[in-house]
């Protein structure tokens, strides 16, 4: 099955300048999206998973990070060489990202209106004339906020962000990504600070958008769950690489990494049962990370080759790849 | 088995304004009566505004109950913690949900942790030292943290130093809100286990709090599930779980995601669950649930159902197993349920 | 590691290995916070400058090298003489040494910096506390509304209000001076307690049964402090101007020890042929308060909270 690869990250490397050095937090990330997929990225807070997206957007924190290494190919150019007009133009029309929490990233000081008529304004090509402009401004916005099942859109647009409950600033915050036709959505944890009914509603929300655009999304969660009923390919990250991918079905029928089997077991099940006692050690100290494989300290099955180097990816089949000397030589 | 904790008929009310008709009361807790058997975790479930948390604080002594009943191990507790006898105030402990915020910044872990020992003179002053390591053993962590302050320690560890000085004071009984909701699930398994450790080997009763059913089924021997600031569905764990009989149960457990197929045909059928969660200021009338019920009829929108017990410890406040038909007749009323 | 008397507990042989933590701990925090004060070059010459300030003022009899011009010291022969090496900064229409001078008079200038805000800080930042600590009741009321009162009056002329009605000498300009300076300290910390006051520590602390003045002075102060430190650093700055001020107007320091601004004033008529009676401890007041100034961004960088 070809598929067309939309966005395609290689050996990325991103450091951040902190007190005694650096911070190598992302260690040769490697990640694809097709277009029209539905990606998941899971891992535990700090593994690299917000770093990785800001990165692809370009918007880390300019003095203190460093991208060390790789490139992030969309549609064939690497964003990383990117200057001026054409990187503006992947953040305007090509990419758009969700944030976590609805709150912060909606202006308290703008009504939701000016804002969402801010981000179409921006992706419009020079229009005609300015009354015409303002016109489709505003029919998109509307045509925005009914897609995403908002009521009454007029007075929403009028209202503050404050005045919105939760669930309907990230509903906000999703027409926002979604207006303008866009390739590809960057969803960081939709629904995480939201109620569960919400969050289910949210997430449902957003595969029937996804579907009905065919548009490419990432999704980004600590919630194993959320990532197997949202996505149909997951990749597993670890402390600033990718540790394992596949697709879903696949990767919960059958998990190969230690880390992933670890994350697995940890989760409590709707079965009952008990759980099991999580995995054992922290993170790895990003100032001096381990030589080898990242998670080799805390591997049950570590071997001395895990601390040469760090694994590559070995191909599986079927699109199954494992970083983890485990598995050299392919299916086993 | 005793009953450690016995509630009846709760209200805690907040006034949050007044409109022309008076006062505007934020109806957090709107008359739960619940008990807690000693050495059971008991554990209350519920989205935002369904008051579980204010029940724990009211407990704990934070807020003082607008009206009802409490008691611990017999002894009235229905009032603010200022009023209690000290005694009282080592016997419950809360762990909060966040530790960044529960734990004082400036302090160290040693200083955190001496205080409730020097309050309650608990341990002579030469032997707190070398209680404080033990404790610190006790949660699995090394010594050396004793000179750690708390914003230099992951989340994870921070919990666990709030556990530690929960139990510094040598409790009964202990209130969880949401203790792992802030941490990874590698992380939440460690503590959990590490609780559930703590509980056989110390006695301890536990109210445990949190939104995540798939962590309810595994702690919990009861669960009482909260909307709106009163109880829908309270029974074993087993019960709960298995054969919900509240559409609010049902609509939740529905709505979680799982990670095993097992799981999957443990949920109960996919109920689509529409519109917001009304804020407790505005509670509707009758039934508090019966704007968001696929299954509600005319009644629910007038009475307010009584809890019912269906079946042998298992109670649902819901018209369609109201015992009697409407005509506004009393329900049963809410006889010993531990 | 010496031996101590044999223990069976684990711990006791321990206690040597973690008072070792401690210490090193300490240094690691020291290096942290040298770091971040450091990473502003402004804030380093802010020091410099305020070291070399406050150690020419300790050290005044030895630095300055007509220490006898600073009090009555007449010598027409070498009056009003231009800047040289004899007299770095000139001399002034008694012959006396202008460097000598400014520096005893920064001397007087810290003094009275130190002395007030010693007094109104604690004063200060004590009701700001119990005023945070019981908001909304009617002790916060009372407290908050003289604090208002205070805030309301222009400072310098409170300040020489009260000075010209007592005698006009230095300790009654330093009591006009503290008397208002305490507000801003009470409105700084009670912004802070109010809301450290619903912080969940603080709650925590409560439901076990510590004693308010724990929760005040141990639980909530501490973490007030920050703000109050880099305040206070800024602050000597201010009240040196103030202190100025007064003395400008002939309120403070009374001759012959010399204020920085009565210099100023006195050498106002002379200008601009003797420009040297003036310009001198006008840039000396500008040095030092700016001194103080980058010095307190640099602390206030330091202890910011955060990566």
């Amino acid at each position: 099955m070809t598929m067309e690869t939309l966005l395609d990250i290689q050996n990325l490397h991103v450091w951040y300048r902190v007190y005694g050095g650096y911070l190598k937090v992302l260690n040769g990330v490697n990640f694809t999206v097709n277009k029209g997929e539905r990606v998941g990225l899971v891992g535990e807070a700090g593994c690299g998973k917000t770093t990785t997206m800001k990165t692809v957007l370009r918007v880390l924190p300019y003095q203190v990070s460093k991208i060390a290494q790789g490139q992030i190919m969309f549609k064939g150019r690497d964003i990383l060489q990117m200057n001026g007009k054409a990187l503006q133009n992947v953040r305007s029309k090509g990419i758009a990202m969700i944030f976590q929490d609805p709150s912060s990233a909606l202006n308290p000081v703008f009504t939701v209106g000016e804002q969402l008529r801010d981000v179409i304004r921006y992706s419009l090509d020079s229009q005609t004339s300015r009354r015409e402009r303002e016109q489709t401004i505003e029919r998109v916005a509307m045509q925005a906020l009914k897609e995403v099942s908002m009521p009454d859109q007029a007075r929403i647009m009028e209202t503050y962000p404050i005045q919105l409950s939760g669930g309907m600033r990230q509903r906000v915050c999703i027409s926002m990504a979604i207006t303008m036709g866009r390739e590809l959505v960057i969803a960081d944890e939709p629904g995480t600070s939201l109620d569960v009914t919400i969050q289910d509603q949210i997430l449902r929300l957003l595969h029937d958008l996804v579907k009905k655009h065919n548009t490419s999304i990432i999704l980004i969660t600590h919630s194993l769950g959320v990532a197997r009923e949202m996505t149909d390919r997951i990749y597993v990250m670890y402390a600033g690489t990718m540790v394992e991918t596949a697709q879903t079905s696949e990767l919960f029928a059958n998990p190969l990494h230690p880390y992933a089997l670890g994350l697995l077991a940890s989760v409590p099940k709707l079965t009952g049962g008990g759980i099991a006692m999580g995995i054992p050690g922290h993170l790895p100290d990003y100032l001096n990370p381990p030589q080898g494989c990242r998670f080799s300290p805390r591997c049950p099955r570590a071997m001395p080759i895990c601390d040469s180097s760090p694994p590559p990816f070995f191909d599986m089949g079927n699109e199954h790849k494992v970083a983890c000397y485990l598995f050299q030589g392919g299916r086993t | 088995m005793n009953d450690i904790v016995q509630i009846e008929n709760l209200k805690k009310y907040f006034a949050v304004g007044k409109n022309s008709e008076g006062p505007i009361f934020l109806r957090a807790v709107d008359g739960v009566s619940l008990n807690i058997q000693e050495g059971e975790t008991f554990g209350v479930v519920g989205e935002s505004g369904s008051g579980k948390s204010t029940i724990a604080y009211t407990i704990m002594g934070m807020y003082k109950p607008t009206s009802g009943k409490m008691l611990f191990k017999g002894q009235n507790i229905a009032m603010d913690v200022s009023k209690r006898p000290q005694h009282l105030k080592k016997e419950l402990q809360i762990v909060f949900q966040d530790p960044g915020s529960s734990l004082n910044p400036k302090m160290t872990v040693r200083q955190l942790l001496k205080l409730p020992m020097r309050l309650h003179h608990l341990v002579p002053p030469d032997e707190i030292e070398e209680k404080i390591v033990q404790l610190l053993e006790k949660v699995e962590l090394p010594p050396n943290y004793m000179y750690k302050s708390t914003p230099s320690i992951g989340g994870g560890e921070k919990q666990m130093v709030a556990i530690a000085r929960a139990l510094a004071a040598g409790p009964s009984f202990m209130v969880l809100d949401e203790p792992t909701s802030a941490l990874d699930v590698s992380v939440q398994a460690k503590i959990i286990n590490k609780l559930l450790e703590l509980q056989q080997e110390l006695g301890l009763t536990y109210l445990f709090i949190t939104h995540d059913l798939s962590l309810m089924r595994n702690m919990a021997s009861r669960v009482a599930i909260m909307y709106l600031g009163r109880i829908c569905e309270l029974a074993t764990a087993k019960e709960f779980f298995e054969e919900p009989l509240h559409p609010y149960t049902r609509m939740l457990l529905s709505s979680i995601p799982t990670v095993s197929a097992e799981e999957d045909l443990m949920k109960p059928k996919k109920v689509v669950s529409t519109g917001e969660i009304p804020s407790p200021v505005n509670i509707p009338p009758g039934c508090s649930f019966h704007l968001r019920c696929p299954e509600r009829n005319s009644q629910c929108q007038k009475d307010d159902p009584g809890m019912v017990e269906v079946k042998p410890g298992h109670w649902v406040r819901c018209h369609q197993f109201s015992a009697q038909p409407s005509t506004g007749e009393q329900p049963i009323p809410l006889a010993n349920i531990s | 590691m010496t031996t101590s008397s044999h223990e069976t507990q684990s711990s006791r042989p321990q206690s040597q290995y973690q008072k070792l933590s401690a210490k090193v701990i300490l240094a690691e925090n020291v290096h942290k916070y040298w770091y971040k004060f450091s990473r502003n070059r402004l804030s380093v010459i802010g020091l410099v400058v305020v070291t070399v300030v406050v150690l020419a003022a300790l050290f005044a009899p030895w630095v300055a090298p007509y220490p006898q011009h600073a009090s009555t010291y007449v010598d027409f022969k070498n009056a009003n003489l231009p800047p040289s090496f004899r007299f770095l900064m000139g001399t002034d229409i008694f012959g006396r040494d202008i460097f000598s001078r400014i520096i005893f008079a920064l001397r007087g200038a810290l003094k009275m910096a130190i002395l007030v805000l010693a007094i109104s800080v604690p004063i200060g930042v004590l009701l700001g506390l119990i005023a945070g600590y019981y908001k909304n009741t009617w002790i916060d009321v009372l407290i908050m509304r003289i604090t208002d009162v205070f805030l309301a009056i222009p400072p310098l002329i409170l300040a020489l209000a009260i000075a010209s009605v007592l005698k006009p000498n230095l300790t009654n300009s330093m009591l006009a001076v503290t008397i208002m300076w305490w507000p801003w300290y009470t409105r700084l910390v009670f912004g802070m307690a109010s809301s450290y006051r619903n912080e969940n520590f603080v709650i925590a602390a409560e439901l076990t049964g510590a004693s308010k003045g724990h929760i005040l002075f141990r639980e909530i102060l501490p973490n007030c402090l920050s703000p109050v430190f880099t305040k206070m650093a800024l602050d000597v700055g201010w009240v040196i101007l103030i202190g100025a001020s007064l003395s400008f107007v002939g309120l403070g320091e009374q001759a012959p020890t010399p204020a920085l601004g009565q210099m100023v004033s006195d050498a106002a008529r002379y200008m601009p042929d003797f420009w040297w009676y003036t310009v001198f401890p006008a840039m000396a007041i500008v040095v030092v308060i700016l001194g103080f100034n980058l010095l307190g961004d640099g602390i206030r960088d330091m202890l910011e909270q955060g990566v």
